[in-house]
């Protein structure tokens, strides 16, 4: 299987990882926080790098999730995986009926739309507190247990998170080689020539955003889980910025480039956190010089460099006639 | 041979006071070969767009199969078997030339975005056979050997055919090309001559926005000749070629 090499590589690293370094801070720690920000960037990649839709609005639903578990189970005493489904049904209903208007827009005014709706929830998990704790957020949520095994510890929390990061990582790249995937990125390539060989492009969009939110959804239930404690901030529209860059980053339409841009993203403030004051500045730096130098993403532009090399190398046969 | 295969009915377009497009009718028998000329500015692009619903005409109506289709969203158009190339080429750049036609090939499929992400069987099998499809068609324009090179490797003249095999990979009936050979070379332009004859050949009927009066008098059964948006004449390219108004229009007598 070929076409799977990188995924199980990859699958083997994560999944070893923790066997190595059962007590290291980035591996259990940092590692649930990098495993979240992978699968939230896949999913928004999904719907922004392959079928071009701009989102600023992907924490929103990442919230959605995490409060429908939170009240749930919480205040409800409900079953936390009952609690997971409604959240992700409630977030699948409420995209698939804002698809309908706002995917209609093109560029920056769907950009504008989305930070809008992203805006909005914020305002709403503020605000409301009588059901979401309003700015302090809510404690004592459950945790989390798989057929009566407790997911209590960071390291289960990390091979759980590891595992659902590799189920999404899986999906989407039997997607994007797919008759469906590749409706999307003609969506995203034009939408007439998509249209005139029969794909209604309106129903793909749907379709994606309704899957990249859901994806969304079921991870910030497991957030909250996790957590046991949230609050708005976790959601805000700053949060999707981040994920956005972290698309960008790595390279749109390049399933492993929103890995690896995710990776990069919440690694990075470990790592400069030494230079204190600076940190911040340094980051925003480095981010820079990166879209300068490699505008198509960081991961896009080495894996290109490797093909032509690898071609080169192959021989004079891969050589075009014209 | 109850209702013409195509059949435009005092199709009008105005935008703001100008008429682009004046009360215009004509039909296209089935399985022919219609070109439709005329100098710069006479209407073509506008009526080309009205026939794939990009524009909505302001009256009259257009006819596929004795069935109104004015107005109708572009895929629904395509699921009917209308298909199209553009002007400027709306290929798939990041894709290969192979994948570009399996877009094309998107009707022949069903399978949606769950089934896919899961790869469950039956989509393998889907994936398999729309494979096959995209093949032939690549086969049929003659870019067997291209098919997994990126478009964005591929030459104009390549990209132009690419296009016409994505087009015919989903399986129209009727097959609107839009000024085809625009920015083709002679050599390219004969090929595209023999590729667009043997699509007719194979029963596809199809509808030639052209500036090239070379490829447009070869290779048509009949030819419409517009003029501000009017129809000017339509006959055989013979017919067309010996009619005064039209030698007028294109060489400018301009005395009124």
């Amino acid at each position: 299987m070929r076409r799977l090499l990188g995924f199980y590589i990859f699958s083997a690293v994560v999944l070893i990882l923790p066997v190595l370094f059962p007590d290291n801070y980035y591996v259990t720690v940092v590692g649930v926080t990098i495993c979240q920000n992978v699968i939230l960037a896949v999913s928004l990649n999904l719907l922004m790098g392959y079928a071009g839709q701009i989102s600023l609005g992907h924490a929103a639903f990442y919230g959605l999730g995490a409060y429908t578990s939170a009240i749930l189970t919480a205040k409800y005493g409900i079953n936390p995986w009952l609690a997971m489904g409604a959240g992700a049904a409630g977030v699948g209903a409420i995209s698939y009926l804002l698809s309908k208007p706002i995917l209609k827009l093109k560029g920056h005014y769907l950009a504008m739309a989305t930070l809008g709706l992203g805006i909005i929830v914020h305002i709403f998990l503020v605000q409301a507190d009588e059901i979401t704790g309003g700015p302090d957020g809510m404690s004592g949520i459950p945790a989390l247990s798989i057929a009566g095994f407790p997911i209590d510890t960071d390291l289960r929390w990390y091979v759980v998170f590891a595992i659902f990061m590799l189920f999404c990582i899986w999906l989407s790249l039997n997607l994007v080689d797919s008759r469906a995937g590749r409706a999307l990125e003609a969506v995203h390539g034009s939408e007439i020539a998509a249209q005139m060989v029969g794909i209604d492009t309106a129903q793909v969009k749907t379709h994606i955003f309704v899957f990249s939110t859901v994806i969304a959804s079921v991870t910030g239930s497991l957030f909250a889980h996790q957590q046991s404690f949230v609050s708005p901030e976790s959601f805000s529209f700053f949060f999707s910025i981040e994920l956005v860059t972290m698309v960008v980053l790595g390279g749109l339409a390049s399933v492993f480039g929103s890995v690896a841009g995710a990776v990069i993203l919440s690694l990075l403030p470990e790592f400069l956190i030494v230079f204190e004051d600076f940190e911040v500045l340094i980051f925003g730096a480095i981010l820079m010089v990166i879209m300068i130098f490699q505008p198509e993403g960081l991961f896009v532009a080495i894996r290109n460099r490797v093909t032509a090399l690898l071609s080169r190398a192959g021989g004079e046969e891969a050589a075009p006639e014209a | 041979m109850s209702e013409p295969f195509l059949e435009i009915k005092g199709l009008e377009k105005s935008f703001g006071g100008l008429k682009a497009i004046a009360d215009l009718s004509f039909s296209v028998p089935e399985g022919a070969i219609y070109a439709i000329i005329g100098p710069n500015g006479a209407g073509k692009t506008t009526l080309f767009n009205m026939l794939t619903s990009i524009y909505k005409p302001t009256s009259g109506d257009i006819l596929f199969e004795g069935r109104s289709i004015t107005g109708l969203a572009p895929y629904m158009l395509a699921r009917l078997g209308i298909g199209r190339t553009f002007q400027n080429l709306q290929v798939f750049m990041n894709m290969t030339a192979l994948e570009n036609v399996m877009v094309g090939c998107h009707m022949k499929g069903n399978k949606g975005i769950l089934a896919a992400a899961l790869r469950l069987p039956s989509v393998l099998k889907e994936e398999r056979r729309l494979r096959d499809g995209a093949l032939k068609a690549l086969e049929f324009c003659g870019l067997s050997g291209i098919a997994d090179r990126p478009a964005s490797s591929l030459p104009y003249g390549t990209l132009k055919k690419l296009e016409i095999a994505r087009a015919l990979a989903a399986g129209p009936r009727l097959l609107l090309m839009d000024e085809p050979a625009a920015g083709l070379n002679d050599t390219e332009t004969m090929e595209l001559a023999g590729l667009i004859t043997q699509i007719r050949d194979s029963g596809v009927t199809i509808l030639l926005v052209e500036h090239n009066m070379g490829l447009v008098m070869e290779i048509s059964d009949r030819v419409l000749v517009l003029n501000y948006g009017r129809r000017l004449a339509e006959g055989t390219p013979r017919q067309v070629q010996m009619d005064p108004k039209v030698i007028e229009a294109y060489l400018g007598g301009g005395t009124d």
